[in-house]
């Protein structure tokens, strides 16, 4: 049965994966995000749905659990923040060269380092631009609310076996932490062995009947030209989820002259400023990217046909501003406003930007 | 009485097969040095799993190393892992799959160099899984560098003039250590350069395999064996060697039963 | 000859002349062909035939899992 709670954005990511009927999570504590496997611990799902929760002696021995469950054909996910992502680079990479489906969370906090605790959207070009070593990448989705941390768990899963491929949702401290309201899903049926075959083919290490080859699981092709071809078929999978996959969201688009970008946290912050900017009698408007991998490019390209100039608003030095910059392919401006270092900014000196900015044109 | 005068075609053609190649090992050529211990381990592996009729019902993993290509000789389902992380992967398959039989197969750099953390913390958690750890003593498949097994004065091409202790540290008997944890139900050191240690060898993966089944928690053999390659010996001199040098830092018998 | 009579086939394309059950066999029976095969191994091959016993010795430490061996105890005529 669907159930309205008010809840903080790692538990609500914690109930969901319950719900959506995960297999395993398999996490290390680190802030802002230790609420995540503190819900499950408390919840017990091993005991509502046989899910099974492990605390890892590392985020890289996690990381290496979830790819022996997710070779197994299950629902395996982890979360952790940035410093504990880094960690697991190794593994994410070792997952999409092996084609494996997986949830990750990275629940940002300001880096580099050991940074602070505080939130932070620096880890952006790491998400998106692969992160650990090779071509690879990630499907990326971008949480800006409650509802939403729980929403891309169910939404991650599917994305993650369509593509046999690692998903990550990229939330930051502040969305991990608050409170709001959120509409969790009904429970999902944990799926059987044979279902999983059913739905996604027979590929993964289930012990190997006589009726079958033996199947492996690798990222290993010592020969570079059977490697070569591999790194085309994955190439291919991510063609087709650039075209099939792009989510985002318009707010005050259609008649604005500026627009701003942002995800997460800032899109929340950059929302607040489209208000008072309209309040202004500025017509601006925000593009919020769902996924930051693949990423808006065509929307944004077309937006680019209308408006003057373009404002990537992120928590950090500027990372996505170059993906924007890419996108806009220098039709009109395009600017960055950033903070670091766990520091938020606030709707209004984001406006002051926006206005500076506009100024310019 | 004489006894029946026998050709050998006839004795094939008569007698009774009384060893042959196992069917869980494929009919590829083993990528391995000639003389390398771990084409014997690899067979005694997949005898035991055969023999156990578990063959369907087994998941190897098989991290970097030497042996990282074991899929493709071991007619099983495997996991490839990264180097050092086969614990925890075979952890996240145990955990999903309890019923089914889960086994690693490492080197010693992979499972107490790199590996260390992860090997500590399976046993720690008991995970119910079989641990076969080969230690040759150097690293073989990036090309005979200093591994945690490495002897006192051992030569390899990172410790060229042999290893001194006191700046590259002592060889590390993991087995012992992990023998002191109570997730541990079994923890035995063998070999496999003669036949009488290799039937031994068989017998002690018999009981991890069958503590598995019995839930009786985590199983490591260690196998000292030789890697000629990286010693720079012939196979026959290199078992000698294994065994006048390495067994006398690394004992073979049970360390915890 | 021995009462129990024994007999190894060796798979001479997978063998790679380690010699390790040449020295392993405790009656003589191995030797290194002085022939290369494909891969250019001197593969091992039985050559004194009639002391084999099918002991396995030789099988049991083949890395390369070449050697299958056969036993036959031959009737009392
Ligand atoms: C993260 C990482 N570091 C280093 C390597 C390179 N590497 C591959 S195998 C190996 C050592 C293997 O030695 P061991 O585990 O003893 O197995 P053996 O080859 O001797 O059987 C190393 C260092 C790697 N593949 N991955
Ligand atoms: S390098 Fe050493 S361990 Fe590797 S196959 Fe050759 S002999 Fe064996
Ligand atoms: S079976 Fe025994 S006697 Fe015969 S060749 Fe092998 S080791 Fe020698
Ligand atoms: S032990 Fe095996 S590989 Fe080595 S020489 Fe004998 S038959 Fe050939």
């Amino acid at each position: 049965m669907e159930e309205v709670k008010l809840m903080k954005g790692n538990e609500a990511m914690a109930e969901a994966a319950i719900r959506a009927g995960v297999d395993a999570y398999f996490g290390y504590p680190i802030t802002p995000q230790s609420e995540v496997i503190e819900y499950l611990m408390h919840e017990e799902p091993f005991k509502r749905t046989g899910m099974v929760v492990l605390q890892a002696e590392s985020e890289l021995a996690a990381i290496n659990m979830v790819y022996g469950a997710a070779a197994c054909g299950k629902k395996a996910m982890t979360s952790s923040s940035s410093p504990g992502i880094s960690l697991k680079l190794e593994g994410i990479s070792y997952m999409a060269g092996a084609e494996l489906p997986c949830l990750i969370a990275n629940v940002m906090r300001g880096g580099p380092g050991l940074g602070t605790i505080q939130p932070g959207q620096s880890d952006y070009f790491q998400a998106v631009k692969g992160g650990g070593h090779g071509d690879y990448n990630l499907i990326v989705l971008a949480p800006s609310t409650v509802q939403e941390m729980a929403d891309f768990v169910d939404l991650g899963f599917d994305l993650a076996f369509k593509y046999r491929n690692p998903v990550m949702i990229l939330s930051d401290g502040a969305i991990g932490q608050m409170m709001e309201k959120v509409i969790l899903p009904e429970q999902k049926e944990r799926l059987s062995n044979e279902e999983i075959i059913k739905h996604y083919g027979n590929w993964a290490t289930t012990g190997k009947p006589e009726s079958r080859e033996s199947n492996i699981i690798t990222s290993l092709d010592l020969k570079p030209e059977l490697q070569e071809i591999h790194n085309q078929h994955l190439q291919n999978k991510f063609k087709t989820a650039e075209k099939n996959e792009v989510r985002y969201e318009q707010i005050q688009c259609e008649d604005a002259d500026y627009i701003l970008v942002a995800y997460g946290t800032s899109a929340r912050i950059s929302q607040k400023v489209v208000q008072l900017g309209r309040e202004k009698g500025l017509k601006i408007g925000l593009l919020r990217p769902i996924t930051l991998w693949p990423f808006p490019k065509k929307i944004i390209s077309e937006l680019a046909d209308h408006a003057k100039g373009f404002l990537s608003v992120e928590m950090s030095a500027g990372q996505m501003v170059e993906d924007v910059l890419l996108a806009v392919e220098g039709k009109v401006p395009v600017a960055h406003f950033g903070r670091m270092g766990g520091m938020i900014a606030s709707p209004s000196e984001v406006l002051d930007a926006v206005e500076k900015e506009i100024n310019k044109i | 009485m004489t006894t029946e005068v026998i050709t050998p075609e006839e004795i094939i053609k008569k007698g009774k097969i009384v060893f042959e190649k196992t069917k869980l090992m494929t009919d590829c050529t083993l990528s391995y040095c000639p003389g390398c211990g771990h084409g014997v381990a690899h067979r005694l592996v997949m005898e035991v799993v055969d023999e156990m009729g578990i063959g369907d019902n087994t998941i190897g993993v098989a991290p970097v190393g030497c042996s990282v290509l074991a899929y493709e000789f071991m007619n099983i389902d495997i996991q490839q892992a990264a180097h050092g992380r086969a614990p925890a992967v075979a952890t996240g398959i145990k955990r999903v799959f309890p019923e089914k039989y889960v086994f690693t197969y490492q080197g010693d750099g992979d499972l107490a160099a790199i590996g260390t953390s992860e090997t500590i913390h399976a046993c720690n958690r008991g995970e119910n899984i079989v641990i076969i750890f080969i230690n040759n003593g150097i690293y073989g498949m990036t090309g005979g560098q200093m591994a945690p097994t490495t002897l006192p004065g051992m030569k390899s091409s990172t410790s060229p003039y042999g290893r001194v202790v006191e700046s590259m540290g002592y060889p590390l008997k993991i087995t012992e250590m992990v023998a002191t944890l109570p997730g541990v139900a079994y923890a035995t050191r063998q070999a496999v350069h003669t036949a009488k240690l290799v039937t031994k060898t068989k017998k002690a993966i018999i009981k991890a395999f069958q503590n598995q089944k019995d839930k009786k928690g985590t199983s490591i053999i260690e196998i000292v064996a030789n890697c000629n390659s990286g010693w720079k010996m012939t196979p026959v001199e290199s078992n000698k060697w294994l065994d006048e040098n390495m067994l006398a830092y690394f004992p073979l018998g049970d360390i915890k039963k | 000859m021995p009462k129990v009579r024994g007999a190894v086939v060796i798979d001479i394309e997978a063998c790679k002349g380690c010699d390790l059950c040449v020295v392993a066999c405790p009656f003589d029976v191995l030797k290194l062909d002085t022939q290369v095969n494909a891969k250019g191994y001197n593969p091992a091959i039985p050559f004194n035939h009639d002391a084999c016993t099918g002991c396995k010795i030789c099988a049991l430490v083949c890395p390369d899992i070449c050697i299958t061996v056969y036993q036959y105890k031959p009737e009392k005529v």
